[in-house]
């Protein structure tokens, strides 16, 4: 017979339930929490007797502490420059084709799926299509540009799915009184959605370089050299017309990269290179993720529809 | 009037040219993948490839049997999800379930730095830290081990599935909750019968993604598991994967066109078959168990 003391004992066991869970739920939480801490404290501390203003100025080298990131972090620079004037534009038309124009059709599920799909390609299969298309269909060759343009792929979904979010949070009054007005559906877009989703592009703009910027598998595999003693092709000239694309096709190293391969050396020296350039990469790649967080709070508070 | 129509149309072309990006990519990799592994098969045959347990291709004497780089894909990717699929549930229900508005806001967006911390740092990670911890336990285990990728991976993608799982147990409607605690439950029973059973659609596609990430995660294994085909599904041994094994192939110098070149397009047109043999399983489990409101 069910008890009213019977019932008090069973709730009050179920209440303990409950509360060793959430106990659970919070160590769990904090220990994933404290692993990113752990991490980035242990690259710092092992890379710490590196860090100084010629690691960033030397060429890598064979001996470890002579050895520096010169030639590493303007290579990623450069191919960031690529990746994102690749990326940006490419994937906000895309983003704004499917939100304002595209009519409910084949072609747009297709596009649609693409985009999803592309979303979970694994990202050394990018520098598989771009050993073969890129470097050697197109002829570009293991060149600045042909990263660039790979992860300008990679990223591309990224691109386009934060830009539709952004877009479809603009109200759809906003629209209807533009049009109410004569204008046109690209003079719609032009002058009221894209301002007012702004932030969330650029959110997404972060997010994928990022994204990119830590990507090492796909330009290990066209072909980025590990020991890069030269920088490339200045893109500033003295003479007219001032401004060189010839960096474009010049051979490259980058952050991850240069990481890589410092790691992969038996000598222990090359460890604390390793976790230094590991510790600026992994900065990096927070603070461009904290901004990008920072602007998503920032725009979704200041707008008031 | 004449020109704004024009310019309209233009501008409309341009970006459905763009839109079509995605599209030629898609294509691009399959043409690329498949044009590369017929050459590929035409010196290989796909029955060797297919069954046979030594992958030696830039040895002298030639072995093409894709089996030890597929259990050591599989080896790993099951070890990251032991450690994803609890961790990133347990998550989940606690912030779906129990956390306060604050708490939830504040923590999903840092644990998503998680994922965004360059694999070639989680390499590290697991060589100077992972493994040799995981020594004092286990004092045979080898400097490269298939264990200390597979738990750093499953770290890695831990916020993937507990974003999503996340997601997908809010948008279990109130009421079901609310039915739930009237008829005397707790919340921790709610969670576990009502909330978990009703998201499972989408709790299935987030177990599915976890593993498309860890089947292709490339430099963790890359640098922690070694990269000796070994065919073996002890996660104590070091193994190659399929993209390790890209990876190291394409750090050598092999000329363009040889048979090493040909095998990394036939290893990757077998990853990508693998992720999408899981993505079509997850499909149909999703619409299996898609729970109607």
């Amino acid at each position: 017979m069910v008890t009213m003391e019977g019932m008090r004992r069973d709730l009050a066991r179920r209440e303990v339930l409950d509360r060793i869970f959430v106990l659970t739920g919070l160590v769990v939480m904090l220990a994933c929490l404290m692993i990113l801490a752990v991490l980035f404290i242990d690259l710092v501390r092992d890379g710490w007797e590196r860090f100084s203003w010629d690691f960033f100025t030397h060429f890598a080298s064979r001996h470890a502490e002579r050895a520096g990131i010169l030639a590493a972090w303007v290579g990623t620079t450069l191919i960031m420059a690529v990746t994102a004037i690749c990326a940006v534009p490419i994937g906000v038309a895309a983003a704004i084709y499917l939100e304002e124009y595209a009519p409910k059709n084949w072609m747009t599920a297709i596009i649609e799926i693409n985009v999803t799909n592309l979303a979970g390609v694994p990202s050394i299969i990018f520098g598989l299509l771009a050993l073969g298309l890129f470097v050697y269909q197109f002829d570009l060759g293991q060149s600045i540009a042909a990263a660039g343009l790979t992860l300008a792929l990679l990223i591309l979904p990224i691109v386009i799915v934060a830009t539709r979010e952004a877009i479809r949070a603009v109200p759809k009054a906003i629209r209807e009184a533009a049009y109410g007005l004569g204008a046109t559906r690209w003079e719609v877009t032009k002058d009221h959605v894209l301002p007012y989703s702004t932030g969330g592009i650029l959110t997404g703009m972060i997010l994928g370089l990022s994204r990119a910027i830590g990507e090492t598998a796909p330009i290990i595999t066209i072909g980025a050299l590990s020991f890069i003693a030269f920088l490339p092709e200045s893109p500033f000239k003295s003479e007219f017309p001032f401004i060189s694309f010839d960096w474009l096709n010049d051979p490259f190293t980058a952050m991850p990269i240069q990481m890589f391969n410092w790691i992969s050396r038996p000598d222990q020296a090359f460890q604390a290179n390793a976790a230094a350039a590991g510790a600026i990469l992994l900065g990096m790649t927070l603070i461009m993720n904290g901004v990008a967080i920072w602007i998503r709070y920032r725009f979704r508070k200041k707008i008031n529809w | 009037m004449r020109y704004r129509r024009l310019r309209d149309r233009i501008v409309e072309t341009l970006l459905l040219v763009a839109g079509l990006v995605a599209v030629f990519t898609t294509l691009a990799i399959v043409a690329v993948l498949l044009y590369e592994s017929m050459a590929f098969f035409a010196h290989v045959s796909i029955v060797e490839f297919m069954t046979g347990t030594m992958w030696t291709p830039l040895f002298a004497d030639a072995h093409y049997g894709i089996l030890p780089l597929v259990a050591g894909t599989l080896t790993t990717t099951l070890v990251a999800l032991l450690v994803a699929v609890p961790l990133g549930i347990t998550i989940a229900i606690y912030l779906s379930e129990f956390a306060p508005h604050r708490v939830r806001e504040t923590v999903k967006p840092i644990l998503e730095l998680l994922g965004a911390v360059p694999t070639v740092v989680y390499g590290y990670f697991a060589l100077t830290m992972v493994t040799p911890a995981l020594r004092v336990l286990m004092p045979e285990l080898p400097g490269f081990n298939m264990l200390s990728a597979g738990l750093v991976i499953g770290l890695m993608i831990v916020p993937y599935v507990s974003s999503l799982s996340e997601d997908a147990m809010r948008a279990v409607p109130r009421y079901m909750r609310e039915g739930s605690y009237a008829m005397g439950a707790t919340r921790l029973q709610t969670a576990l019968r009502v909330v978990v059973p009703g998201a499972f659609s989408g709790l299935a596609a987030a177990f599915i993604l976890g593993i498309s990430r860890a089947v292709g995660e490339t430099m963790v294994v890359a640098i922690a598991a070694g990269m000796q085909p070994n065919f073996t599904f002890d996660p104590r041994e070091p193994a190659a994967t399929i993209t390790a094994y890209i990876v190291q192939v394409s750090l050598g110098d092999l000329p363009h066109g040889s048979i090493g070149y040909q095998s990394i397009f036939a290893a990757g047109l077998v990853l990508v078959l693998m992720t999408l043999v899981f993505n079509v399983v997850g499909f149909f489990l999703t619409r299996r168990f898609r729970e109607a409101y």
